[in-house]
């Protein structure tokens, strides 16, 4: 399912991921001591999302995966965003309406 | 087909004998039957419970206990139902059993985890079981912090960790149902020939797998701010002990419908199978077991509606938990008009049925009411709340357990019931159900919160007709313990299809083989397939 | 092709009617047993996401108390270690049994590396009074209750992390032992695939950790 014996992936595919994803390490290290306000936080994000696609995608096989198994993978992240979403929606606008009577 | 054929065939239950051979087993048959046992006890448990809370009820003062120890009572009625009992119940028992027959395999797609499941659920028991000898736990089954995680000098750390080890019973569950209906259907089953069964737990599982995380993660986080003082709940830090109430209930809330979609289930097979009829909407039905999974998840701010969520987030939710009822009621249409001009037989299971569409009927519609921000910031807190859950989770859930357990008794042990007696008790259960339950709904809107054991004078007639009521109910649910058991001996042997129904578990013997089919079945029609050829065959043979 | 005859026998165990069906069934029963993980792992980062909004000075300076360069190795360090997996199952589909031992002891290395520096930094921790509890005190900062809620996911966060650490340790030692013992072929390599999933996830959720707690506002506040 995550590796149909058909698609072998090369050394050499594996290796130029594994680079990259060094790369992105030491990317978004560096630019964390770099003060560019909110931005910042997108940035680490961006880079954390796109190592995890890599990771994903390439080593474990999703690229190659049945759409079940893409399905699967999206629903997880979908659900984790609905917890995250929906809590925030309350964290982020308990201060904008006072208590009636107050 | 019977007496001197049944005793030399072999079966799921004669196929191995010795204590072994069952707490080892593979068999998901066998497996089912050892939770039918433990949940069945955590049912009289809870039950035990409920009693002495009726009983304390009885008189407007604290005269049977103490404050504390009510606080435990409650808390603990709470947590083995829902959590031992409940959670489990139709899955692990008639889910575990017929699932895999249902759709042509020989056994769920990994049988160890199923057994795994089993252990976890009976060691998360026992270290509920020893919090409640050990002195209780008093924080209500909801656990709000700070008063679990700082203030309670009770067994909140044992009571979670058994929660948080049951919780992965459930989760296994889950898991090992999806993959065996993905991956393990019979040739020409497609999806849209499953029973509506398999759907629903199908879509439970769903839940459990998405939802049930959290709740474990939850309870780590409060074992962890009472063992180790790290305190992310406690407002002295700058925690938020609203945040822990998100957490409990992105859970708790599909988990209601963990309880339920698996009752619809049963239901959609009881209505066909005694109408003679396939279920109206078949698609309709399917596709709004999946809806209330997906909905269930989008709604767990309206048991925040009073606890300091901010309004908006008080809107957003109560829009959206109106959503939800919208494909329970299309399934409550979809029964409704299946049953006409259907021929109806009125054995037991369908009795159950009945009963499940009235009083399913009226908690879901109460759950509107609760659902509407303005009118819970009236009720909340008190009985109608807990009026309106026992409606759906005893009303509705247990119903279509004891309709599905009656209703598949014969094929899992062999042996019909004693149908007078069966009758008997699913009508005791039914009146003694709406004397205990629809008081409190009048009782809460009056006023009366929950949680609390002293009331004023003037609602005592209401709730001596609660307690009048649950002692009608108990002696229906001690009923059929009595008469399953006997029956077992001495009742009438069953034969493969006693209720002539289509579905390939009656295709079988009754007991089943340990392999469920000695000829693998091949599926050419669509379920509930009543009105051709087919259907007819079973009728005559 | 003989091999595929071989295959269809191959350790298939009695519910399954084929091994493809078995493959299939387990790769899929993975794939749903780490998306449990990502909504338990997420009700972590729920309460980071919430807290950190409400307290986003306090977690910056405690954020810089930890130490970034060390984190970063750390996090190059599970990087290889996920290379070196993924080339231990491409050893797996080709079975070649030296090259699967060999993969699967580097990684099981790699990872003991990284338990060992993890190990490194909480000591730092101890020693700093960064422990939430009693003896807790960031100087520095006004709001100490603030700071203990940063530490607390901190500890929360990475232990869990380091628990699922071991945890694949223990696999990947299993892996080792049947890999010995020649279990593996290229028609059969299923468990180092699986535990493979489970090995890059647990990566995955450490590429999320590393910026989120030791990246938080590196630069310092404003002068």
């Amino acid at each position: 399912m995550s590796a149909p014996t058909e698609h072998v992936d090369s050394v050499r595919t594996y290796a130029i991921v594994w680079i990259v994803l060094l790369i992105l390490t030491g990317v978004t290290t560096a630019v964390a001591y770099v003060d560019l306000g909110h931005f910042n936080v997108v940035a680490a994000l961006s880079i954390a999302v796109g190592k995890m696609l890599l990771v994903a995608l390439f080593f474990m096989h999703v690229r190659h995966s049945t759409q079940l198994t893409r399905l699967v993978v999206s629903g997880g992240l979908l659900w984790l965003a609905i917890l995250i979403t929906l809590t925030m929606a309350d964290v982020v606008t308990r201060g904008w309406i006072g208590v009636p009577g107050r | 087909m019977i007496t001197a054929a049944v005793e030399q065939r072999e079966t799921y239950l004669n196929a191995s004998y010795g204590l072994k051979s069952w707490l080892l087993t593979k068999d998901h048959k066998r497996i089912a039957l050892l939770y039918l046992g433990t949940i069945t006890l955590f049912f009289f448990i809870g039950g035990v419970f409920a009693t002495l809370i009726r009983l304390e009820l009885l008189t407007p003062r604290g005269n049977l206990v103490s404050s504390d120890t009510y606080n435990k009572l409650f808390t603990m009625h709470g947590v083995v139902m829902v959590f031992f009992f409940l959670i489990p119940s139709i899955p692990a028992t008639l889910g575990n059993f017929f699932l895999p027959m249902m759709i042509g395999a020989r056994d769920l797609a990994f049988p160890r985890i199923n057994l795994l499941s089993w252990y976890l659920l009976v060691i998360g028991g026992l270290f509920a079981i020893f919090a409640m000898v050990a002195g209780g736990v008093d924080t209500g089954w909801t656990f709000y912090t700070p008063y679990s995680t700082s203030y309670s000098n009770t067994w909140v750390i044992a009571t979670a960790l058994g929660i948080f080890v049951a919780g992965f019973s459930s989760i296994l569950t889950g898991l090992n149902f999806i993959v065996t209906v993905h991956r393990m259907r019979a040739p020409g089953l497609t999806w849209f020939r499953l029973p509506l069964f398999v759907w629903a737990h199908y879509a439970t599982a769903l839940i459990q797998v998405l939802g049930t995380p959290v709740l474990a993660v939850t309870l780590a986080l409060v074992f962890c701010e009472r063992v180790f003082h790290i305190g992310i709940f406690d407002p002295a830090l700058g925690g938020d002990p609203v945040l822990f109430q998100h957490m409990f209930w992105f859970y708790s809330h599909p988990a209601v419908y963990i309880m339920i979609l698996p009752a619809m289930g049963v239901m959609s097979e009881l209505i066909s199978t005694f109408s003679r009829k396939r279920i109206f909407g078949y698609g309709f039905v399917a596709f709004s077991s999946v809806a209330i999974a997906v909905l269930g998840f989008l709604v767990w701010g309206h048991h925040l509606f009073v606890a300091g969520q901010s309004l908006y987030a008080g809107m957003v939710f109560s829009f959206l938990s109106y959503f939800v009822a919208i494909p329970s009621a299309i399934k409550v249409f979809n029964w409704t008009a299946t049953l006409y001009k259907g021929s109806i037989s009125y054995d037991t299971p369908m009795l159950y049925a009945f009963g499940f569409i009235g009083l399913f009927t009226i908690g879901g519609l109460t759950g509107l009411f609760v659902a509407c921000l303005g009118f819970d910031v009236h009720v909340t807190d008190t009985y109608f709340v807990v009026a309106h859950f026992h409606y759906i989770m005893v009303g509705g859930a247990i119903m279509a357990y004891l309709g599905g357990l009656h209703y598949w008794w014969p094929k899992m042990t062999g042996r019909m019931y004693p149908e007078g007696w069966a009758k008997l008790s699913a009508l005791v259960i039914f009146l003694g159900f709406n004397l205990t339950f629809f008081p409190q709904f009048i009782l809460g809107y009056l006023g009366m919160p929950r949680r609390y054991h002293v009331y004023p004078d003037e609602f005592q007639v209401l709730h001596v007709l609660s307690t009048a009521g649950a002692s009608v109910l108990a002696v229906g649910y001690v009923m059929p313990i009595v008469y399953l058991a006997w029956s077992l001996r001495y009742g009438k042997l069953a034969g493969d299809n006693p209720w002539k129904a289509t579905g390939l578990e009656w295709r079988t013997a009754s007991p089943p083989p340990p392999h469920n089919f000695d000829v693998m079945p091949v599926v050419t029609h669509e379920a509930y397939d009543y009105s051709t050829t087919v259907g007819e065959a079973i009728e005559v043979g | 092709m003989a091999s595929h005859a071989h295959a269809e026998t191959l350790a298939v165990q009695e519910q399954f009617d084929t091994a493809a069906q078995q493959k299939d069934a387990s790769g899929l029963g993975m794939w749903i047993f780490l998306i449990t993980e990502i909504m338990f792992f997420g009700g972590l980062f729920l309460v980071y996401i919430v807290y950190r909004s409400k307290y986003p000075d306090v977690f910056g300076a405690a954020s810089r108390s930890l130490n970034a360069t060390i984190g970063a190795i750390n996090t190059a360090v599970l990087l290889c270690s996920s290379f070196t997996m993924v080339l231990a199952v491409r050893a797996g589909q080709l079975g070649r049994r030296k090259a699967i031992i060999v993969f699967l002891i580097l990684t099981l290395i790699l990872g003991f590396v990284f338990l060992g520096v993890k190990a490194y930094e909480w000591n730092e921790k101890f020693q700093e009074h960064h422990i939430p509890g009693p003896s807790f005190l960031m100087e520095g900062v006004a709001e100490q209750g603030h700071a203990q809620l940063f530490f607390s996911l901190y500890f929360a966060m990475t232990g869990l992390h380091a628990l699922h650490m071991v945890i694949g340790a223990g696999l990947l030692s299993v892996l080792l032992w049947q890999a010995w013992r020649g279990k593996f072929s290229a028609a059969y390599y299923t468990p180092i695939d699986m535990v493979g999933l489970y090995w890059h996830f647990v990566d995955i959720i450490w590429i999320y950790l590393f910026p989120l707690l030791y990246l938080i506002d590196r630069h310092g506040p404003k002068p």
